[in-house]
């Protein structure tokens, strides 16, 4: 790799990239995403590059290994440029054919493409797929288009130009004034206007500086972060240089879960190729400027994606975060001036140095700008990574995008916010999506979680769910958030086993008030959240609960009996053999029958039903 | 045992008492738990007190003070895989493998772990086994699993 040491040299070796990857002919892209992993995408990548190895094609085809391109529930993903064709759930097998029809001949494999079925009828390119086509992938676009360990991919995207643009041609006050036009807010969760933080963070002085991207990604549901550290680590490296030189910061740190193998490889793979190429460290593009960054990785704890908390991660001690009346602007990081971002707020940053602050502005609505990223998932039938333009409705991401119910089943609320937010019903589908309009309704944007919950989801489930998450990770420092959380798990447990009574719903709700106004920090003070919108918008499903000792959704196992429908049955004994109690009796070819006085409620006659005649009430 | 490698470990981050974690995670790995002599020669080369770094080897989930079994089993507990049946997965595993999330089985074949979230929520419940990820699982599914693996080394119920 070369040291590029001004803006002419970096443009060389871009118009360099461009006119060798032209010589490239076809390209196929296997996604490398998360999701496509557990799909076994590594093998049908070694199946391609074993097979092109074979026919001697290397110099006319070009194989890349991308990041995650967001419709993981139908991956592995392989696309075709420049026919532009989208295979989905490609195996092994599937190799050697698409090499010997589709590359050579140009032929489609049918029974490789997505199938919309509301028109029923196959679909061959990805912006024709319904998934795809209400969305605006700005930041993560390129994530199907690169491949994350060559910075050469990035760099022939346009990659690093934004920063030449920033060192050469802007001042800091400049770039400071172009970021705060451009209304971008922090995509970690709570919104706060990023120009400001870093005005801040600029104005502080200090002869040291740090700069920090937050890849703690602890809200459960949520994995943009992660998808685009691992897709497009570059990106935000480049967002990051560009915040360091505005704010004079020095140093800066990636940190990232440990739960995260990919991403805290791919970071550390970005930052090695960015030094070695003077894109970090000292003099950086002949610029005078001096930054280098390094990953830290986190130790599986969820309060740690809390800045305080993080920054005692950093400094190697445990997570507890501090009071904070001093602000980590002003004083962070060993003491230092600190400012922190997310990975989708960093990733941004470049995109709008590139086009300006105007362009970015246009999109959106007025107070919340750009687009978000959000992990469509739970009982929805397309999952996957949306990115849309902050405004779009509830209705639209979930029906259009997101196809509608899994199973058939009704819908009836969305999740978003982890663990600080809370659920929404179906009546406020029609909602904008943006950082104001959910925090009206009691709910937040979050990191971009955004989990559909149907018929089968029980809501006091849901809020007792939340809750022990949060005791779990709750530190422990201060009593309202230690205490607090622990009975109010405990009162809801009581009421999925059919134990409360009249008082239980207002003592949780006084509970829930104490511990939002007295915590220490905002994982406390947000715990309540999902209590509290539970109660607001299904209180009914508590009632049930509480005083017909009933659970509407059948989850909650003290409250629910399995049987089996008589004449749905067909007698094939699956749930017989599967049963680990013998609580299933019936000869072969009759209908079966549950002995409730030995069933468990453990669920497998029910997975291994191929009739569906397994009823839970 | 003189816990060579944790000169190396430590060595790799110049010694930095800010690498902690990190060095906690490579000598987990080196060793699949944190043995206390391990702890101890970390608190020496970085010069930090034994307790200091207890306290950070018991906050942090990740880490372990007892020995790991030989495979590991991780069970994603996050929001999506919650509602598509996380937690009947996790009865089941329990009763079959006798143990709770974070207990080792006694012959040391198994590990139960229960995370917060994995990040691949698109295709819960997700189910972790020796680093091999697993989509779309239901008990039955997630019971075949372990009793191939069981059938594969001579490992067993304990």
């Amino acid at each position: 790799m070369r040291i590029i040491k001004s803006v002419s040299q970096l443009e060389r070796w871009r118009e360099q990239i461009i006119s060798k990857q032209k010589l490239d002919g076809v390209v196929i892209s296997v996604c490398g995403g998360t999701g496509c992993h557990a799909y076994g995408c590594k093998g049908v990548k070694d199946q391609f590059a074993k097979n092109i190895r074979k026919d001697d094609a290397e110099h006319k085809i070009r194989l890349k290994f991308t990041g995650c391109r967001g419709f993981c529930e139908r991956g592995p993903i392989v696309t075709i440029q420049p026919q532009g064709v989208f295979y989905q759930r490609v195996q092994e097998k599937d190799v050697p054919l698409i090499l010997s029809q589709t590359i050579e001949k140009g032929k489609v494999l049918d029974h490789l493409l997505y199938e919309d079925s509301t028109k029923k009828r196959k679909v061959a390119s990805e912006k024709d797929i319904p998934f795809y086509k209400a969305q605006h992938r700005l930041v993560l676009g390129n994530n199907g288009l690169i491949e994350p360990t060559k910075i050469e991919d990035y760099i022939g995207m346009g990659g690093y130009q934004a920063l030449a643009k920033a060192l050469f041609e802007m001042e800091p006050g400049q770039i400071l004034d172009e970021i705060t036009a451009s209304g971008l807010r922090g995509r970690g969760g709570a919104g706060f206007p990023t120009g400001k933080k870093w005005e801040e963070c600029r104005n502080t002085p200090g002869d040291y500086k740090y700069i920090i991207c937050n890849c703690d990604e602890g809200d459960p549901g949520a994995y943009m972060d992660r998808s685009l550290l691992e897709g497009n680590p570059h990106s935000i490296l480049e967002g990051m240089v560009i915040g360091a030189f505005t704010m004079g910061a020095n140093q800066g740190f990636i940190y990232v879960r440990h739960e995260y193998p990919f991403a805290c490889k791919s970071a550390e793979i970005a930052i090695t190729q960015a030094r070695r190429a003077g894109l970090l460290g000292k003099d950086i593009l002949g610029s005078g400027f001096d930054f280098d960054a390094e990953m830290a990785k986190g130790g599986g704890a969820f309060v740690c994606g809390e800045s305080t908390a993080l920054i005692a991660s950093i400094e190697g001690k445990i997570g507890e975060p501090r009071s904070k009346q001093v602000h980590t602007v002003t004083e962070g990081l060993w003491g230092k001036p600190t400012n922190i971002n997310n990975v989708e707020t960093w990733a941004n940053v470049p995109l709008i140095i590139r086009q300006g602050s105007q362009w970015f502005s246009s999109i959106g609505t007025e107070k919340s700008k750009g687009t978000k990223i959000f992990s469509l998932v739970g009982r929805v039938k397309n999952t996957g990574l949306v990115e849309v333009p902050m405004g779009i409705s509830l209705k639209k991401i979930i029906f259009d995008i997101g196809g509608g119910p899994q199973n058939g089943k009704k819908i009836k609320a969305v999740q978003t916010g982890g663990p600080s937010g809370g659920c929404l019903p179906a009546s406020l589908f029609d909602l904008p999506v943006d950082f104001d309009s959910l925090t009206e309704v009691g709910s937040m944007m979050g990191s971009g979680g955004m989990i559909v919950m149907d018929e089968g989801t029980c809501m006091v489930d849901v809020a007792k769910y939340f809750t022990h998450f949060l005791e779990e990770e709750s530190c422990g420092k201060c009593l309202p958030c230690r205490e607090g959380l622990k009975r109010m798990r405990e009162i809801l447990a009581g009421i999925t086993e059919g134990k409360g009574n009249g008082e239980s719903l207002s003592l949780l709700e006084e509970l829930a008030r104490v511990v939002a106004d007295t915590s220490l920090c905002g994982l406390g003070k947000t715990a309540p959240n999902p209590i509290l919108s539970g109660l607001r918008y299904f209180r009914s499903e508590f009632e049930d609960h509480v005083y017909r000792k009933r659970c509407p959704a059948a989850v909650c196992t003290h409250l629910i009996q399995y049987s089996i429908l008589e004449g749905d049955c067909t007698g094939c004994g699956a749930c017989k053999k599967i049963c680990p109690t013998q609580a299933v009796e019936g000869d072969r070819k009759k209908s079966h029958r549950i002995l409730s006085e030995l069933c468990t409620k453990c669920g497998s006659c029910k997975d291994v039903c191929k009739a569906n005649a397994v009823r839970v009430q | 045992m003189g816990f060579r490698p944790v000169d190396e470990i430590v060595g790799k981050y110049q010694g930095k008492k800010t690498a902690l974690i990190s060095i906690l995670h490579d000598v987990q790995d080196q060793y699949n738990h944190l043995p206390e002599g391990a702890l101890r020669k970390v608190a020496l080369k970085l010069q930090m007190d034994l307790n200091d770094i207890y306290g950070v080897a018991t906050f942090y989930k990740s880490f372990s003070l007892t020995p790991k079994g030989k495979h590991s089993i991780t069970l994603c507990l996050g929001t999506a895989c919650y509602v598509r049946g996380g937690p009947r997965i996790l009865r089941e595993m329990k009763k079959d493998l006798n143990i709770e999330p974070g207990q080792t089985t006694e012959n040391k074949q198994f590990s139960l772990n229960a995370v917060n979230c994995l990040g691949v929520c698109a295709i819960g419940p997700v189910m972790v086994v020796d680093r091999k990820y697993y989509g779309e699982m239901n008990a039955v599914k997630a019971k075949r699993i372990i009793e191939r693996m069981n059938k594969k080394g001579n490992g067993g119920k304990s």
